[in-house]
């Protein structure tokens, strides 16, 4: 028989509770249970990184993690991001004003990773932009614009 | 790609852990921050019928100076470690080879225990652990040991932990004052497991002789590889170019290592000697001596 757990999780906010069995991968708890779609799961095995979410302000692979073990935890994904239905946050609307996306999988793990670096460093130099990035795969854009968006979306952040 | 089914446990004790290791026995895998385990799961390439989760477990995260050793609790987060003041202080090898450990969403979540224990011929940290000469401390519910580098990395994925047994401490000597260290690998992309990887730690006397040599790699074998010859070979003398070079020679033309899709044995064995050598003369200059 398979035993399930009960979990309570704070996702943007917001309180879950639910019941999972053990091999619930967070990202499939958070699409399947919670049912937010925005947090896209890739590769599955911790490379891609489009699954990243925030854990207690954190960024992680929700493919390498059971919902178990958010019990309790504060997650936050790209759902949580816009103030209002017809108003982006910085870091979205600098990607759509210059581009930074094409068909989007990639998206939602980059904005969370960008918005962990924003959070410490205000005013992050290129290089720890691109270093940032490097676990986020993106196979459209070549990364360029995405570069200037988080730039642009730090200086924006900034004014 | 999903994890097969298993039965979960989150001890809020250490001991109430090792109880469960000895008691589930070898079926059981402690997890600690699963960048490692949890892929394999996914991958089905290793089933547990027990998982030991050690995230529960309270103060099993630390870094602290204890006189003159370094303790750095099992489940330290790699971002933990990166972040150390103590350990960019006194420690900078650490600090920067942390740096180079995955990307930063696994280094929030990975543990310097779970990376240890998981003992990936490419990684980082037994380089590193080994050329600060640290130790290895090991519990189990009926006692603990203490182990060397190189008595605790065994091969490839294998370590000389028994199934009931778990690294909770990692523990680093004093260095000497005025010692300078660098790492530095390659690899295909950044935050990829490393192609070879050598860190260094040396210091260099008034008259810039080597008075203390530290050589140790990653990726040329089935474990990391502390090159002693080249060690003695540096102490004692004038640190210059074709020394430097002599020792990367001495160090790296013995090695054998694999083959594999992203590069042959011998553009590794090369490569090592090269990344030797860029370490070697990046540290010494930080001693002032510039060759």
């Amino acid at each position: 028989m398979t035993i399930r757990h009960a979990i309570t999780v704070e996702i943007n906010g917001r309180t879950f509770q639910s019941e999972v069995e053990g091999r619930r991968l967070l990202c499939d708890y958070i699409r399947e249970d919670v049912g937010l779609y925005g947090t896209h799961v890739g590769c599955e095995h911790g490379v891609c990184g489009a699954c990243t979410i925030l854990w207690d302000d954190q960024p992680v692979r929700s493919c390498l993690a059971f919902a178990i073990q958010a019990d309790g935890a504060k997650l936050f994904t790209v759902e949580g991001l816009a103030p209002a239905a017809n108003e982006l946050h910085p870091l979205q609307q600098a990607f759509t004003d210059v581009h930074a996306l094409q068909c989007g999988f990639c998206t939602p793990g980059i904005l969370m990773t960008l918005l962990a670096l924003l959070k410490h460093n205000k005013n992050p130099t290129s290089d720890a932009i691109r270093e940032s990035l490097s676990g986020n795969l993106c196979r459209c854009t070549g990364y360029h614009n995405i570069l200037t968006a988080a730039q642009l979306a730090a200086e924006r952040m900034a004014d | 790609m999903k994890p097969p089914p298993f039965e979960y446990y989150a001890p809020s004790t250490l001991d109430e852990a090792l109880r469960l290791l000895r008691d589930l026995g070898p079926d059981a895998r402690p997890l600690a921050g699963g960048q490692s385990l949890v892929p394999m799961m996914n991958f089905r390439l290793v089933r547990p019928r027990y998982v030991i989760d050690l995230n529960r477990i309270p103060n099993f995260g630390y870094v602290r100076l204890n006189s003159d050793v370094l303790q750095i609790g099992a489940m330290t987060r790699h971002r933990e470690v990166e972040h150390s003041e103590v350990i960019k202080n006194q420690w900078p090898l650490l600090a920067e080879v942390m740096k180079h450990v995955a990307h930063v969403q696994i280094r929030s979540r990975g543990t310097i225990g779970g990376s240890l224990s998981h003992a990936d011929p490419s990684a980082e940290l037994p380089a590193a652990i080994a050329a600060l000469e640290g130790t290895l401390i090991l519990r189990s519910h009926s006692g603990t040991r203490r182990l060397r580098p190189h008595e605790y990395f065994m091969g490839a994925l294998t370590t000389a932990a028994e199934p009931d047994e778990l690294l909770v401490e990692i523990q680093l000597p004093t260095l000497p004052a005025g010692t300078s260290a660098a790492f530095d690998e390659l690899s295909r992309r950044r935050g990829d497991f490393a192609i070879v990887g050598v860190a260094t730690v040396v210091k260099c006397n008034a008259v810039a002789e080597i008075t203390f040599a530290r050589l140790t790699f990653t990726g040329v074998g089935e474990k990391y590889f502390r090159a002693h010859d080249a060690e003695e070979y540096l102490v004692g003398r004038k640190a210059t170019s074709s020394v430097i070079a002599e020792a990367a020679r001495m160090a790296t033309s013995t090695l054998d290592p694999p083959s594999d899709i992203h590069a042959s044995s011998n553009y590794r064995r090369q490569t090592a000697e090269v990344v030797a050598e860029r370490v070697m003369a990046r540290a010494i200059g930080q001693q002032g001596v510039m060759v």
